[in-house]
């Protein structure tokens, strides 16, 4: 096509672009000729704060760095500072077992209302609002569960230097237990309105291809990674955490769109949510099912919550780490920087919506127009993580 | 509304053409799809089927141009502030604008550690309601638009207007039996 | 391959390469002028093979107990084949700091090195558009660097909250008689 180029701003207010991303589109007829994705409007110098607060007030900020999954966002930075912490025997924690397992079991708990959300959204992005609304419902759930649990339904500032903030309420295991077959339902009723939904797949299918071997020079990670064919998921292969103990199944693209499908396809992107989904299921399950029964006391090494790290958070351990975890939108990392003070010298977290959106660019141009959307949709692109 | 004079026959009423107005405007309250952080998530979840905002006239559109509130649901940095004031600025008058969560009403936990985060987005538009919160619960949201609401019925289209001040929702409430209160 | 026997192979590589303990990390300080030729050695190498770049940032030294002045730039890599890491560091002046852009190797540093730039104000030479990424273009000075002083204001609205309130104009009268 040849046409004259017209320049289409997308965003930074605009309803499908997750939040405030902006997109220069420059357009010929209806296909995307160039892409000049414009970001910061949500830049909220986190990581200078980092370096303005102590070690421990630093964990309600990383609810902000991703605030649809902040469990894991959580988990990140705590598993960070003890991975500092434990390099000098004066002042490394001893971490409840029973917390480590309440850890993984939040995560995957948020990890489920996080791809919900990316699918939900994703499917609204293309034109069908009711998918929303089912994933919406039982998202819910889960914010209920973490009401109960620590006060929050959204940032949750939960997770401590040396464990949890709280013990799990009494019932939890029966409520988690009973919401897991409630989804699984549920699923299978989402499965039959979108995923079957030729309309849908047709929308999908064959649309903004990423390589096993471009999507590795991108860096992308997590779900997005493993849609482009990519068996690679940190809990299999660096397990933090009690994830070593578990047995963790990566699902990856497959081409499931069936004939005009190809791996590493939106609709690949999509699948691989849908079956973390159901992984998470039985994750949990497998974590309730080793879960230590509570202890008396809040620091007992097996069944306690928290082991206290005011006296460690004092003086760390000088020196610097990097530690990798696996949060819903891919790799989330936090390089430490410690001088021996009682603040961060350096705190850099990188996330997974960062390298997904520096793709754009990239992926973009050659569509149609109207699969932008689409595309942004199934990297599940989330503002925070990109601008920090 | 005004009153019902029983000489009328059934289905008709007596009112100011103002009365009228108000009430057409209070119930169908559409607001701007307008979300940049974390309470744009709560937004989503109070239009969703549990709390169900849809319920109180109010439905989300994608164009200021259509909006009769903006609700700005989240932080406000500087770089973010002309867009805003802009997506404002198109609206048509009358105008609401609710300001929910500590970032858009003072910058919350960034306004004093951030370089970039504008502290209050009242510094670039004018704020008819501020929600509490870090995100304010949906419930919060509704009680919030459920106070504009009383603005919007006082507003008069035809006669003079003056401006109200400027409500923080819930001050007034003493919280109940919160554990927190001795 | 463990993490000497990694380290060993790539300071084979890599001759100009000191490996650093810090604490409970370690990295490989090299000189700045030797980046642009050791990383693609680094990606193509096939024992070594790190075909993705998982990170790549920097902080200020100023003040740090126990280094010079200076500003720290970081590359984290990783080989998807041999599932390893190793990270890279150069130490750069605090004035007009440079070093070669590997963009061209992994096209995601693009955005990594125009955030490095926005923040800490390292220039990557060979970069194709090195603009700010995260600030508006006219924004003033480079956040990450321990000496920056905070903005008063921004195109005319203070930073502060100071009770600065925005008023809207005054409604038009209405005409007598209405609409």
């Amino acid at each position: 096509m040849s046409g004259e180029r017209m320049i289409l701003n997308m965003g930074p207010h605009h309803p499908a672009t997750h939040g405030v991303l902006r997109l220069e589109v420059e357009t010929d007829g209806e296909v995307v000729a160039a892409v000049r994705p414009d970001i910061g409007y949500l830049h909220r110098s986190i990581e200078k704060i980092g370096e303005r607060v102590e070690w421990a007030q630093f964990v309600p900020y990383t609810d902000r760095v991703d605030y649809v999954c902040a469990m894991n966002a959580n988990h990140a930075y705590v598993l960070a500072v003890e991975a500092l912490l434990a390099h000098d025997p004066a002042t490394r924690l001893a971490i409840p077992r029973r917390a480590e397992a309440i850890r993984v079991l939040v995560a995957e708990l948020n990890r489920i209302s996080s791809h919900l959300i990316a699918v939900g959204a994703m499917a609204m992005d293309i034109g069908a609002y009711t998918p929303f609304l089912h994933a919406i419902a039982q998202r819910e759930a889960v914010n209920d569960l973490f009401e109960r649990l620590c006060g929050q339904r959204l940032t949750y500032n939960y997770m401590t230097v040396g464990g949890v903030a709280f013990d799990l309420h009494a019932g939890a295991e029966e409520q988690i237990a009973a919401f897991l077959g409630e989804l699984e339902r549920e699923m299978v009723r989402f499965n039959r309105l979108v995923t079957a939904n030729a309309i849908f797949r047709e929308r999908c299918a064959g649309v903004a291809v990423v390589g096993a071997a471009e999507a590795v020079a991108w860096g992308l990670s997590g779900p997005n990674l493993r849609g482009s064919g990519v068996a690679m998921d940190l809990r299999r292969d660096a397990p933090y955490g009690i994830y070593g103990e578990l047995d963790v199944q990566v699902p990856v693209g497959e081409a499931y769109a069936g004939a005009r499908g190809r791996v590493g396809d939106c609709y690949d992107r999509y699948v691989v949510r849908l079956l973390e989904i159901l992984e998470s299921v039985r994750l949990i399950r497998a974590v309730l099912g080793l879960l230590p029964p509570p202890a008396a006391k809040a620091d007992d090494p097996v069944g306690g919550f928290q082991a206290d790290a005011t006296k460690a958070l004092r003086a760390p351990p000088a020196g610097e780490v990097r530690v990798r975890t696996e949060a819903p939108r891919g790799e989330m990392a936090y390089i430490l920087v410690s001088t021996g003070g009682r603040q961060p010298w350096r705190v850099r977290v990188r996330t997974g919506s960062f390298t997904a959106c520096a793709m754009l660019g990239h992926l973009l141009p050659g569509v149609f127009l109207a699969d932008v959307v689409a595309i942004i949709g199934s990297l599940d692109i989330v503002l925070p993580e990109v601008d920090r | 509304m005004g009153g019902t004079d029983p000489d009328l026959p059934d289905g008709v009423h007596l009112t100011a053409v103002d009365d009228l107005f108000a009430w057409g405007k209070e119930h169908s309250l559409f607001y701007l799809l307008f979300a940049t952080a974390c309470c744009g998530i709560e937004l989503m979840q109070t239009g969703g089927p549990r709390y169900d905002v849809d319920r109180l006239g109010m439905i989300p559109r994608a164009t200021p141009r259509q909006a009769d509130l903006m609700i700005i649901a989240g932080t406000i940095t500087h770089k973010m502030a002309s867009r805003v004031r802009t997506l404002w600025e198109q609206m048509t008058e009358p105008r609401w604008v609710v300001s929910m969560g500590a970032c858009a009403n003072s910058g919350g936990p960034f306004s004093k550690a951030s370089y970039s985060v504008l502290n209050g987005v009242d510094k670039v538009i004018p704020v008819d309601v501020y929600i509490p919160g870090c995100p304010p619960r949906p419930e919060a949201l509704i009680d919030g638009v459920m106070v504009l609401r009383e603005r919007v019925r006082r507003y008069r289209t035809l006669g003079l207007r003056d401006r109200d001040p400027q409500v923080i929702a819930g001050a007034d409430d003493d919280f109940g039996t919160h554990p927190g209160k001795a | 391959m463990d993490a000497d026997a990694l380290l060993a192979a790539v300071q084979r590589t890599v001759p100009e390469a000191v490996a650093v303990a810090a604490g409970p990390g370690r990295y490989l300080l090299v000189p700045a002028a030797a980046v642009d030729g050791l990383m693609l050695r680094l990606r193509d190498e096939t024992e070594l093979a790190f075909a993705s770049l998982m990170d790549l940032t920097g902080w200020d030294l100023l003040g740090m107990p126990g280094a010079e002045p200076g500003i720290a730039v970081g590359w984290w890599l990783e080989s998807p084949r041999h599932r390893h890491q190793v990270a890279i560091r150069v130490h750069l002046p605090r004035e007009a700091p440079a070093v070669a852009s590997v963009a061209a190797l992994w096209p995601v540093a693009g955005w990594w090195e125009r955030e490095v730039y926005d923040l800490l104000g390292v220039h990557f030479s060979g970069h194709p558009d090195l603009r700010r990424l995260l600030l508006p273009e006219d924004w003033e000075g480079h956040p990450l660097r321990k000496d920056y002083a905070y903005p008063v204001a921004y195109r005319g609205v203070a930073h502060a909250r100071d009770g600065q309130r925005f008023a809207a104009p005054p409604a038009a009268k209405p005409k007598p008689g209405g609409a």
